[in-house]
């Protein structure tokens, strides 16, 4: 269906509330954050309209440094480890009867329900060494004595990884559905095992949607402040957790914004990047 | 034996019969059309061929060993799928060499092969082609080369003509009999198009409610069918209920058919009879009377529906033998023995 451009001011009506919503809402405030990203802070905690570079200054060391790389690839390994599980996941779903796939969608749904604190909580639980897991590794004689499995890396890792899975499975899901079931065939007919043709072929023909997924789980990771706090040691902080103690601890509001717009500008240069070197062979093909 | 042999294969969904007890001989070399209405199994039929589907019952052999256990990628069968299939990320290049790949062809082997395969179905170099970039014939002759790029032991395609405008379609199936004929492959096409099965197949298999109707030459088929589905299915037809009299001669509402007797045994049978056999004469000179309902003048042919005792027959004429009557008139109609076939009921 062609759509006729609009013209007359009728024609825009329709925009214009969620234009002025995203204007009030979403343009004004990152517009009020870059600027008090350049404020003189006060002490006391107040801030005075100025232009210093003096917070961007701060956050050139190599402590800030460290936390940024290491938010980073937390929240890459957190897309990896969540589209590894949730491709073959979702793709042998959708090739389940409707009933069972609806059963797991809902399922996925209700998961999302969950808010970040119960998640944090419920793994903490389940990571203990009283009450957690590996008191039934014990028990399945898999482990000598119950050991407490946080804090750590890789319980940071396991919470997010299950926040985001829900978000990841519902993303690939419209793709793969809507991928041709004969590709596989075909390439079965022509001598590939099924495995083989899974890698060959269903993996790079939703290339796209792979990394539009990827993306979107990092950027996702990218915000999480609460699990690495409750899960994971101070090192395993991640920026968003230092945005927020100078944002409402040590009220340097300058400071947090300056990191804010820091974070926002790396995560748009990494999806940048990654949208060239993704789209790079479509150019060439 | 050399080539194909299915025995007693059968496909059940849950308690939905798909294919039903098939059996089916195959000689090498050979065309075969399975032709028959949607959700007639013959689909199903072809993807057990595949090994897509497992049979529920029933065994497949080739050349005398049994594959049924076989899996699919190790059957070395090209499949051209009625989406074609072909793989969106690859080039046209890429497509065709996949099997070769698949099976460690060195690159300037696979080069060449492909050259070769494109030349044969007349698309000499598009191998850089991205597959988006074609339009639908050539995507069709695409999926053939790619179905045929490791010369395959047997050559299967699911309504592969049915994407194509009417025009190209006739022509493809042209081309495909003679691709077929120089390669000298054992084919075994999925369609429900009789035309197209009439164009290409040594061996018309027509295929109703999962069993095997009938199997024979196309003009065997027209002929002789042996149902009442097959006459129906395969062109058109009139089918009359004919019974036998006390002499033993074959009636049609009462009115004699002259020459025509009903098989031992039988006391009602039907009678096919293809609408250009039937013969218009004047009314009392042929074996029935009846009174033309409608003419219709298509130009090339033209067509008289004739009304006899509550049944409508359709006569097919060319213009030249057009008889002289129009709507509502009387007219004698004559069925020529050698045209008759009987069926049973």
């Amino acid at each position: 269906m062609r759509r006729e451009p609009a013209r007359t001011l009728s024609d825009h009506l329709p925009v214009i509330f969620p234009a002025l919503m995203l204007l009030v809402f979403f343009v004004i405030p990152f517009g009020i954050m870059i600027a008090v990203s350049f404020f003189q802070r006060e002490q006391g905690g107040f801030y005075t309209p100025d232009f210093v570079l003096s917070n961007y200054a701060r956050f050139l060391s190599s402590f800030f440094g460290g936390v940024l790389s290491f938010s980073l690839l937390l929240a890459m390994a957190v897309a990896v480890c969540c589209v590894v599980l949730a491709f073959p996941f979702t793709y042998f779903l959708t090739c389940r009867t409707r009933r069972v796939q609806i059963f797991w969608l809902v399922g996925l749904l209700s998961v999302l329900s969950l808010s970040e604190v119960i998640i944090g909580f419920a793994w903490s639980t389940l990571f203990s060494r009283t009450a957690g897991i590996s008191n039934l590794f014990v028990a399945l004689g898999l482990m000598e004595q119950p050991t407490a499995l946080l804090p750590g890396f890789g319980a940071v890792l396991t919470g997010m990884v299950y926040q985001a899975l829900p978000y990841t499975i519902l993303v690939l899901y419209p793709a793969l559905v809507r991928l041709e079931p004969t590709l596989l065939e075909a390439s079965r007919t022509l001598g590939a095992s099924p495995l083989r043709g899974f890698f060959n072929i269903v993996i790079p023909a939703l290339r796209n949607t792979i990394v539009a997924t990827l993306i979107m789980v990092f950027v996702f990771a990218l915000g999480s402040y609460l699990l690495p706090q409750i899960l994971g040691r101070p090192q395993h902080w991640t920026l968003s957790v230092l945005i927020t103690d100078q944002a409402i601890y040590q009220s340097n509001m300058p400071f947090a914004a300056a990191m804010a717009v820091f974070l926002v500008l790396i995560s748009l240069a990494l999806v940048g990047l990654t949208l060239l070197v993704g789209g790079r062979k479509d150019l060439a093909a | 034996m050399s080539g194909l042999t299915l025995e007693a294969v059968s496909k059940q969904f849950g308690d939905l019969t798909a294919v039903d007890n098939v059996t089916l001989s195959v000689p090498h070399g050979t065309f075969v059309c399975l032709l028959g209405p949607s959700g007639c199994g013959k689909t199903t039929l072809l993807r057990m061929i595949a090994g897509l589907e497992d049979p529920s019952g029933g065994r497949l052999l080739l050349d005398g060993s049994d594959i049924t256990a076989v899996p699919t990628h190790k059957r070395d069968f090209g499949m051209v799928f009625q989406s074609l299939a072909l793989f969106p990320h690859l080039s046209v290049g890429e497509n065709i060499a996949y099997a070769l790949r698949i099976r460690g062809t060195a690159k300037a082997d696979q080069a060449k092969r492909v050259e070769e395969l494109l030349d044969l179905v007349h698309l000499p170099g598009l191998a850089d082609r991205p597959v988006s970039k074609l339009s639908g014939g050539q995507r069709q002759r695409v999926a053939i080369a790619r179905a045929l790029a490791v010369s395959p032991r047997l050559f299967l395609l699911d309504e592969p003509l049915s994407a194509l405008d009417a025009k190209l379609r006739e022509a493809m199936q042209v081309e495909l009999r003679q691709l077929q004929q120089k390669l000298g492959i054992t084919t075994i096409v999925v369609t429900h198009d009789q035309r197209e099965a009439m164009t290409m197949a040594d061996l018309v298999v027509v295929m109703g409610e999962g069993r095997i109707r009938q199997a024979a030459a196309p003009v065997e088929i027209y002929r002789k069918p042996a149902d009442s589905f097959v006459a129906d299915f395969i062109g058109s037809t009139n089918l009359l209920e004919i019974a036998r009299d006390d002499s033993g001669q074959a009636t049609f509402a009462g009115m004699a058919i002259p020459g025509l007797s009903l098989p031992g045994g039988l006391d009602r049978a039907r009678l096919s009879i293809r609408p250009e056999d039937v013969q218009l004469t004047a009314p009392g000179n042929g074996s029935l009377t009846g009174r033309v309902t409608f003419l219709r003048d298509l130009g090339g042919t033209v067509e008289t529906f004739i009304e006899v005792a509550g049944t409508t027959l359709t006569a097919v004429s060319t213009p030249r033998e057009r008889p002289d009557v129009i709507a509502g008139d009387d007219i004698g109609v004559a069925l020529p023995i050698e045209a008759c076939v009987v069926l049973k009921e």
